[in-house]
């Protein structure tokens, strides 16, 4: 029997695939939460969500990012490619430097974002949620480059908190406390070779591991030992996304749905509607999307998705927006929505039409509350605030304070 | 309008390429007082437009033979008569070739009945003819326009729409129906139902599939034949010409049209590359390196070249560079030229009809047959043409006594499976053969054969694929989606880039039309 036929005969069985991490996840999880990710199955809640909330924040975190979907992009024309298929200058990203990305439709309508690494002077890794090939390949047309998916080639592991850095160094990763937000640095842990960057999803201190699938339970068990007193603990998916919603940070299929995937007009969302507009620079030569993104700058953006604090402890789950008390003129709603135990607010992040998304506006949110299977509706004042809700200084502080 | 002067002048418009389409569209912008430089590629003006010497004392036209697109309306307006153009043949008769048989005279008048002729066919033909014709009517209005954008909310635009729905329901409610019917079929199944004759109904058959990537089965061939039919109309009486010396004469006469309004015409001068500066068009470079500034670029290159090799998919967004490079652009016509040492003898065909074209397309099978290779990229073992022998209306185009056959050969795929450096010769001699049986004793006075295989023609007329149309004639490439949505009004999403050639609404053909709908578009500024 061939090696592809052997990998292939188990998949229409077990659809899901097990990262190179699963054995140790599954032996942690306590309430055997788990869910798909991008064709992967992964923890949602080890515990409680509580408990690696709180963890992430105040500890050192571990979290599976395998499933992220990650292309290898390389050839003369690699830095051209991207620059042109993102909005971001992308000549100003030096080797072993990480950028945050969006990159849009002809309409100008966002195709996805991810983070795009310059490995070397013409080699990248592009890490989005979803797969895009047809996309990157389409692009492709016209410029000498190779794109190629390396999601399973590559395991993937997020160590983010306070103590994280301490950690690592614990761990034996001399030097990293010199990395400096959004740089890449090449280490070895248990003998193996180590990627890091100083990157994460928490908008908190962190780091994100790269490593071949064969390092990945060594490298989990390393990290597991050497963080013992600092108190690591894995997390899922829920407690990841209770702290991105703090940092401000957006969510694909949450709040926002790639212009590639919708079906209905008017469901596509711009940078400039996304409140991304620092992340387009339209000096920097011709991208995808840039003509539309000029005409909707110079016409105003109709709607823009903000950052709400709302009025009492009850999230505003899925609400619709109104200008006023009465509910009788809708201006937009909420696209995630919880209460900050950091912050102690209750904060959202909505899209909000205009006039009515300005900072320092008020809006009223319509929020339904099930309370043992009864239904009660409140109508609670918020107000449009800035984004992030939560910004500590240790997230960019180089090098990280000692735990 | 200012005189020329030798300084290196400013230009409003450069305009890519030297074909009729690139002439027509340069005249039409030097006649409204621009500044206009024609870029030409070749060391003459012509593009696939041209007279070539393929052997010693013998002149044929490149690619296409006969002038039957272009309108009467742009050939008076621009005063081509004036500067030069003369009519070696025009209203030139049809015949259709049967091996083993009697030709066809097949006329828009009609075809002759009984055993010898098209059978019982001959009253069915005349119906036939008069409802195409009034269905080519009808279309023809819309061939000259600019088409209408959709999913805006210009009224122009609405208009434009509302129109075209206007033009079929004027047809009255019979020919409405009967044209929505076919508008849709395959042109095989409505001769079918119309003919008996084998022959007629091949030669009708014939012109759906010219230059086209199809057989008479394919889908949406009635719209193609409709397409030529009334791009015809707009012709007048002088349909199917044949011009002195050759289709080149057409393009030797709009250039001096359009030098004699001001148009500055530079030949052996190939664009590498369209210039751009702050996100506009600005200029272009030569491949020898000289660069020229304009205020506009009008392109009449087909739109994969425009855009893929001049432009640069780095000027342009994904989506559009997509659509662009799924533009279905692939050759199957060749073309065959023979120097001949006498005049060729076809069984059966008079004088008289010897000068018109001939029609080797004996049957809708041998058509469907011939176009079967082609599908799994290999040339037709017995292929279909379309001869004319020039030199029986201008002795003039070979030496004394002496002929030229110029044949346009289908089914010969760009992608030859085989590959063409190995095959031209035997397809060549093959076409000879197939030639031989039509015409007895033709092989032996063939003193040279030049074979211009769609490869040839990409590679010397410069258009990606060698289709002679820069594009597929077909629904999806068609009106407001042709060449595609984005550029169909010749304005891109290049701020002061336009196109102008064959890959624009109403198409390929030596026609000009879109030459010169483009310049109206450019005069106006309007970007897509």
């Amino acid at each position: 029997m061939s090696t592809s036929s052997k990998q292939l005969s188990p998949h229409f069985k077990k659809p899901l695939l097990e990262t190179p991490f699963h054995a140790r996840a599954r032996d942690l999880s306590q309430v055997d939460s788990f869910v798909a990710w991008a064709g992967y199955t992964t923890v949602d809640v080890f515990t409680t969500v509580e408990q690696e909330y709180f963890a992430i924040r105040n500890a050192t975190t571990l979290y599976d990012l395998t499933p992220m979907v990650k292309y290898r992009i390389a050839g003369p024309d690699a830095g051209p490619y991207l620059n042109r298929l993102v909005t971001r200058d992308l000549t100003k990203l030096k080797p072993d430097r990480v950028a945050y990305c969006v990159w849009c439709n002809d309409a100008g309508h966002l195709v996805d974002d991810g983070t795009v690494f310059r490995l070397s002077e013409g080699e990248y890794r592009l890490c989005t949620a979803e797969r895009q090939i047809d996309w990157l390949l389409d692009s492709a047309i016209g410029f000498a480059v190779t794109v190629d998916e390396v999601t399973e080639e590559i395991a993937a592991l997020a160590v983010q908190g306070p103590t994280s850095c301490a950690v690592l160094k614990a761990a034996g990763l001399a030097g990293v406390e010199r990395m400096k937000p959004f740089e890449i640095g090449y280490f070895s842990l248990a003998g193996l070779p180590l990627t890091v960057s100083r990157t994460g999803f928490t908008g908190d201190l962190g780091y994100e591991l790269w490593m071949a699938p064969a390092a990945a339970e060594p490298v989990w068990d390393a990290l597991m030992a050497a963080g013992r007193s600092r108190g690591i603990r894995a997390v899922g998916s829920q407690a990841l996304n209770l702290a991105r919603l703090e940092a401000g940070f957006l969510s694909p299929n949450i709040d926002f749905v790639s212009a590639e995937h919708t079906l209905r007009t008017g469901r596509d969302r711009s940078p400039l509607e996304l409140g991304l507009a620092w992340l387009v620079d339209f000096d920097k030569g011709h991208f995808t999307g840039r003509r539309a993104l000029l005409a909707e700058r110079r016409r105003g953006p109709h709607r823009l998705l903000v950052g709400l604090d709302v009025a009492g402890n009850k999230p505003a789950h899925n609400a619709l927006l109104y200008a006023k008390a009465d509910g009788r003129r809708e201006i937009g709603s909420v696209t995630s929505a919880a209460w900050s135990p950091t912050c102690k607010r209750n904060i959202a992040l909505a899209m909000v039409d205009a006039p009515y998304f300005r900072t320092g506006s008020a809006v009223w949110a319509d929020i339904y509350l099930n309370r043992e299977l009864v239904w009660e509706r409140r109508m609670s004042r918020a107000e449009v605030v800035e984004r992030p809700f939560f910004a500590p200084g240790r997230r960019r502080a180089t090098p990280p304070a000692e735990f | 309008m200012a005189q020329q002067t030798s300084s290196p002048a400013r230009y409003d418009f450069i305009v890519i390429g030297g074909g009729h389409n690139g002439l027509v569209c340069a005249a039409t912008l030097a006649r409204a007082g621009r500044r206009v430089l024609v870029l030409e590629a070749q060391s003459r003006v012509g593009g696939a437009a041209a007279t070539r010497e393929f052997a010693p004392g013998f002149r044929v036209s490149s690619c296409a033979h006969l002038l039957h697109l272009m309108p009467a309306e742009m050939i008076r307006g621009l005063e081509l008569e004036a500067h030069g153009l003369e009519f070696a043949a025009q209203g030139m008769p049809t015949t259709a070739l049967r091996p083993g048989g009697l030709p066809l005279k097949v006329t828009p008048a009609g075809v002759p009945g009984g055993d010898a002729g098209a059978g019982g066919d001959a009253g069915a033909y005349a119906v036939y003819t008069q409802r195409m014709r009034r269905f080519a009517g009808a279309l023809a209005p819309l061939l000259g326009r600019v088409p209408p954008r959709l999913g805006t909310a210009a009224w122009s635009d609405r208009w434009a729409l509302l129109a075209v729905g206007w033009q079929i329901r004027k047809l009255g409610r019979r020919d409405m129906r009967e044209l929505l019917r076919i508008g849709g079929m395959n042109v095989f199944d409505l001769l079918e139902e119309q003919f008996d004759s084998d022959a007629l109904k091949g030669a009708l058959g014939f012109d759906a599939v010219l230059g086209t990537n199809f057989g008479p089965r394919s889908p949406g061939t009635v719209l193609t034949l409709l397409y030529r039919m009334a791009a015809e109309t707009a012709c007048g009486e002088a349909a199917l010409s044949q011009p002195k010396g050759g289709l080149g004469a057409v393009c030797d006469a709009l250039a001096k049209s359009a030098a004699a309004l001001g148009a500055t015409i530079r030949s052996a001068s190939p664009v590498a590359r369209i210039l751009v500066a702050a996100d506009r068009a600005a200029g272009v470079e030569l491949e020898c390196g000289e660069r020229i500034e304009a205020d506009a670029i009008v392109s009449s290159a087909d739109p994969k070249t425009t855009f893929l090799k001049l432009l640069g998919a780095k000027y342009l967004d994904t989506g559009f560079v997509r659509r662009v490079s799924h533009i279905r652009a692939r050759g199957l016509a060749a073309k065959l030229h023979l120097a001949l040492d006498r005049a060729p003898q076809f069984t059966g065909v008079d004088s008289a009809s010897a000068k018109g074209r001939l029609l080797l397309a004996p049957s809708l099978n041998y058509l469907e047959r011939a176009y079967n290779h082609a599908k799994y990229g290999e040339y037709s073992t017995a292929p279909a043409m379309e001869i004319t022998v020039p030199t029986l209306n201008e002795p003039g185009l070979a030496p004394s006594g002496k002929h030229v056959l110029s044949a346009i050969v289908q089914y010969a795929p760009y992608a030859l499976k085989a590959g063409w450096q190995d095959e031209r010769q035997r397809f060549s001699r093959l076409c000879i053969d197939v030639l031989e049986a039509a015409a007895p004793g033709l092989r032996d006075s063939v003193l040279h054969a030049e074979l211009l295989t769609p490869l040839d023609i990409e590679r010397e007329f410069r258009i990606e694929g060698g289709h002679w149309h820069h594009g597929e004639l077909a629904f999806d490439q068609f009106f407001m989606v042709r060449p595609v949505p984005g550029a169909a009004q010749h304005g891109t999403p290049m701020p002061g880039l336009y196109l102008c050639g064959a890959g624009c609404h109403p198409g390929g053909g030596v026609m000009g039309t879109p030459g010169r709908n483009a310049a109206q578009q450019a005069l106006k500024g309007g970007v897509a």
